[in-house]
């Protein structure tokens, strides 16, 4: 027998539920009366494409020392889901805990002996208190919350406050669930050795940051960007955005007076036409939005070429996930990089950019949109299940009060009247940014047709060779001119000289932060660079040339950024070792520790193996 | 902003409008279509509609498919920004432009490929949400641009030039503008043009989603006289249950025509749609027996046309949306950035 996991303020809990059981709110108080006694923690939802009966899964990484990625392995479950039980009991670290409802007494068969279990009767628990069975059901995920508190040492009044903030409004809802919080936490306190090995203590490590899901801050970014348009069809795990963005507007954007819209939301009828309202509206000057994941994109890949072509704004949300509809529509993914870069048909490239977290989601939002104006042309913001729909705990969100937008270059009425030279793809400044027009502007000048590429630089039509590939050459420099306004990747220097690197991006960096950390404690030494968008900044190139090998750590099976790399740098693919995890659960960082000290085995020569412990 | 308009130096004979343009000032370049293509007769009475309403140009927005058809917005309106967009699908675009500024007049033009083929599903919706635009299917009942294949308008049993029999239904795009809830439905003839621009005008006034098929034969393709869709065929079949004598508020209703067959309809905007009854029972008003009429002539081998129905005050997307007034590619950050303080509260009860 191990011995019990001890630990104060640094472990992960893993909630084991059924879904539609009412689990969700209960384990989302956990998550938030952690916070509320000032340790940080984050919360990943795995959930089923499902809405009543398949298994769920939350998990909640609580980490004193900030480290708010996944960490791999738990450390206590609340298994309250019998169809899984037996992986769920597989995952509990050698000597840590399990939850569950003891009222059927169960097999001495069904339990590791390396783990302590605490069997709770919450069933029978509930079913003394209360006859209403649906009140049984509900009450039941407040009971094993109680319960929880008292194991872990729980600061009460914290979860007691949440409950007052969550029903507030809803105030006879108060008491039945402080009722059930003490119901659980009694029990636990005279029947149960409380607290256990892992324990709660209060802290001020929070701050000021906020717990917030990149869906949501990414729909805020939007409003403040000044989205006015927004077109989208429901596909999870994006959904949520354009709902956000919804209510979002529904708070801040309705007339002072007249209470009428500063928006207009269409659900379409599918992505195609999303995307065609979004062109539409970016062509007539609105600034415009769609949310989408990968089945989505792929429907939008002819209207992407032509938003290329023509050169219009548009910005696309793409929250990744497994595809296709049957793949793994609510699992995570970074696994769309290329089919985002090169979208649609003829030589086309795009802008991408990968936000890390929530926090980055809504600067990333508002930044696509200037993006997209100045550039004309679409913009990727490549977020993923995880933080689209998952809480994180970030830095609170700021806006500069004197940001103006950047409509980029569009000539107004005054520049027609005052005489300038419109040609709708003339390259003036050499930048291959042309002024547009908007429909409307003046009555006798800027008019011109918008089409693909049968046209020359005032737009006239010719099916002419010379100027079609003068055009191209010019989408080639405005490519380039893109890394001027597109955010910078991240670079740092690990703390010993070293040949070797990592490239990540997205998601990812959480749990890379704290697996770089670990492998510091083992003498592995890594420079890292976080990409924050594509096309790569010369920088990019650069780190990759200043290293010997370089891993790229990505959550796809086909290596999807490095071959990006390798197409768009002429990078010798040997150097790039691929580390990739896609299973469709969040990367882990002892997923990345163990990735990249076993490569390391294999790839270095024995200088690198003495500095191994 | 103010648009002040100045007109070009003109031949001084030409006739000129209210705005002081001439009919070329609503012209585009040279068509490139074949000489005797119903589509550029359509062309041509949006030009004289536009003039005649005397319309500043500069606030149409012409948008199309892909198609003959959709190329003609070339040949029209050329101060008028256009859009050629992708196959199937300019309604989404013109949904998403008129959604950016309601304030300028949106015009799409698509073909019968485009629009009953593979824009089926746009057509339908853009249609249903009551989008205000007038959106004109010129109809020939082929592709004429990619060589006389068949589209989803094109008569049952008809064939191709290569031998290719039609065994598809097909599809009614004015029933089914009827069934989506247009608030105008009209079906005209490119070989008549007395017609169809009282037509186009008055669908230019409605506010709200306008259809208008327009029967308009493909001389390379599908003008053999069988085919329903050939100068022949609608000379000897046409139908029209009215006549609409287009006209503009201030000018008074002569009556000089027998009682009950004359009806008046007023449009949102004032103006008013005089009708001269050509079918006595015929009430352009009643959506289901609109239907019914259609579904029986059809039956009989008749082409239906003439303003079928018309609802004045249906409204339109912006009024379903309660969408403010000023367009919103206007607004700028102070209407729409909620600022550091809202920022502040968000951040607050996120903790
Ligand atoms: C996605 C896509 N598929 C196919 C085509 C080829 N295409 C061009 S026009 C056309 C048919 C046009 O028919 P219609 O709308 O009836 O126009 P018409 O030429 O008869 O006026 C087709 C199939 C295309 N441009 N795009
Ligand atoms: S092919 Fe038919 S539709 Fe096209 S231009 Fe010629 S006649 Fe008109
Ligand atoms: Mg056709």
């Amino acid at each position: 027998m191990p011995k019990p996991l001890e630990a104060v303020n640094d472990f992960v809990v893993k909630f084991a539920n059924v879904n539609g059981s009412g689990s969700a709110s209960a384990n989302g108080l956990f998550a938030k009366s952690v916070l509320r006694m000032g340790v940080p923690a984050s919360s990943r939802n795995i959930f089923p494409s499902n809405i009543q009966g398949l298994p769920t899964w939350y998990e909640v990484r609580i980490s004193e020392g900030g480290h708010l990625g996944r960490r791999g392995g738990v450390d206590m479950m609340v298994a309250m889901n019998p169809e899984t039980w037996d992986e769920d009991i597989a995952e509990i670290e050698p000597g840590g805990y399990l939850l569950y409802d003891s009222t059927k007494p169960l097999p001495k068969s069904k339990f590791r002996e390396d783990i302590f279990v605490i069997g709770a009767p919450l069933t029978a628990i509930c079913n003394r208190a209360y006859d209403d069975p649906r009140q049984r059901q509900l009450f039941k995920n407040i009971v094993y919350l109680g319960v929880l508190s008292a194991l872990l040492d729980m600061d009460v009044a914290a979860i007691e406050e949440l409950i007052g903030e969550q029903f507030r409004g809803k105030d006879t809802l108060i008491k039945p669930n402080v009722h059930a919080l003490h119901l659980g936490r009694d029990w636990a306190q005279t029947e149960l050795a409380c607290p256990i090995g892992l324990r709660l203590e209060r802290r001020d490590k929070v701050g000021e940051r906020i717990f917030v899901t990149g869906n949501d801050a990414a729909a805020l970014g939007a409003v403040y960007g000044g989205a006015t348009v927004c077109a989208w069809y429901p596909i999870t795990p994006s959904s949520s955005l354009a709902e956000a963005f919804a209510s979002h507007c529904r708070r801040y954007r309705r007339d002072a007076e007249t209470k009428k819209s500063r928006y207009a939301i269409i659900q379409a009828e599918d992505e195609l036409a999303s995307i065609g309202m979004v062109i539409g509206a970016g062509w007539n000057g609105a600034r415009a939005f769609t949310a989408t994941s990968g089945p989505g994109i792929s429907l939008m890949q002819e209207f992407i070429g032509l938003a290329y072509f023509a050169e219009i704004p548009a910005v696309i949300f793409d929250i990744q996930r497994g595809s296709p509809s049957t793949g793994m529509p609510t699992r995570t993914q970074q696994a769309d990089i290329l089919s985002a870069a090169y979208a649609s048909h003829g030589d086309t490239k795009h802008v991408l950019l990968f936000p890390q977290d929530p926090n980055e989601a809504f600067t990333f939002a508002a930044d696509a949109l200037d993006l997209a104006d100045r550039l004309q042309t679409p913009v990727f913001v490549m977020l993923d299940l995880d933080i689209g729909m998952n809480e994180w705990l970030v830095e609170p969100l700021s806006w500069d009060p004197d940001r103006k937008y950047d409509r980029g270059k569009v000539m107004n009425y005054e520049m027609l009247e005052a005489g300038a030279e419109f040609g709708r793809y003339l390259d003036v400044d050499s930048d291959g940014i042309p002024y547009r027009t908007l429909p409307g502007t003046h009555p006798t000048r800027g008019a011109f047709f918008t089409r693909g590429t049968t046209k020359d630089e005032y737009a006239r039509y010719t099916e002419e060779g010379r100027p079609y590939v003068a055009n191209m050459q010019r989408l080639l420099r405005k490519f380039e001119t893109a890394k001027r306004y597109a955010p910078r990747p991240v670079k740092r220097e690990a703390r010993e000289p070293t040949r070797f690197g990592a490239i990540y991006f997205g998601s990812t960096t959480l749990a890379m932060e704290e697996a770089l950390e670990t492998l510091e404690t083992r003498g592995i030494h890594l420079d890292t660079l976080r990409i924050r968008s594509f096309p790569f900044h010369d920088e990019v190139f650069d780190f990759v040339a200043s290293h010997e090998r370089l891993f790229v750590v990505e959550q796809n099976r086909d290596s999807q950024m490095r071959s990006l790399l390798t197409i768009e740098g002429e990078v010798d693919p040997a150097r790039l070792v691929p580390i990739l995890h896609y299973d469709g659960t969040p990367i882990t960082a002892r997923f990345i520790v163990k990735a990249v000290a076993d490569m390391l085995a294999v790839v270095t020569l024995a200088p690198l193996k003495k500095a191994l412990p | 902003m103010t648009y002040i308009v100045k007109p070009r130096l003109h031949h001084p004979k030409l006739p000129i409008n209210a705005l002081g343009y001439t009919h070329r000032d609503y012209e585009g370049s040279i068509s490139t279509l074949c000489a005797g293509c119903g589509h550029d007769s359509i062309s041509a009475a949006i030009i004289q509609s536009c003039f005649e309403l005397a319309l500043p140009p500069h606030r149409i927005a012409k948008l199309s498919g892909i198609g003959c058809s959709s190329k003609t917005p070339t040949y029209f309106l050329g101060q008028s920004h256009g859009f050629n967009s992708v196959h199937g699908r300019m309604p989404s675009v013109l949904t998403g432009a008129n959604l950016a500024n309601r304030d300028l007049i949106y015009l799409g033009v698509s073909g019968d490929g485009d629009s009953a083929s593979i824009g089926l599903g746009q057509f339908a919706h853009c249609i249903r949400r009551g989008v205000d635009m007038v959106y004109i299917v010129e109809n020939n009942g082929v592709y004429g641009l990619t060589k006389g294949q068949f589209s989803a308008t094109a008569d049952k049993g008809s064939k191709a030039r290569r031998g290719a029999v039609n065994t598809d239904s097909p599809i009614d795009l004015v029933a089914m503008a009827l069934q989506l809830g247009a608030s105008f439905v009209a079906r005209s003839f490119s070989g008549d043009k007395m017609q169809l621009v009282p037509l186009i005008k008055a669908a230019i006034q409605h506010k709200g989603a306008a259809f208008i098929d327009v029967i308009s034969p493909c001389v390379a393709f599908n003008n053999n006289p069988e085919s329903t869709k050939s100068f022949d065929y609608v000379r000897a079949h046409n139908d029209a249950v009215n006549q609409l004598d287009f006209m503009v508020a201030r000018e008074a209703i002569t009556a000089d025509y027998a009682p009950g067959t004359l009806e008046t309809v007023v449009q949102h905007d004032g103006s008013m749609l005089r009708l001269r009854k050509l079918a006595p029972d015929y009430d352009p008003r009643d959506r289901v027996s609109a239907m019914t009429y259609l579904q029986q002539r059809h039956a009989a081998g008749e082409v239906v046309t003439g303003l079928l129905f018309v609802e004045e005050d249906h409204g339109d997307l912006h009024e379903f949306l309660d969408t403010v007034e000023a367009p919103l590619n206007a607004l700028g950050e102070n209407e729409l950035c909620p600022g550091q303080e809202a920022l502040d509260r968000y951040n607050a009860a996120h903790r």
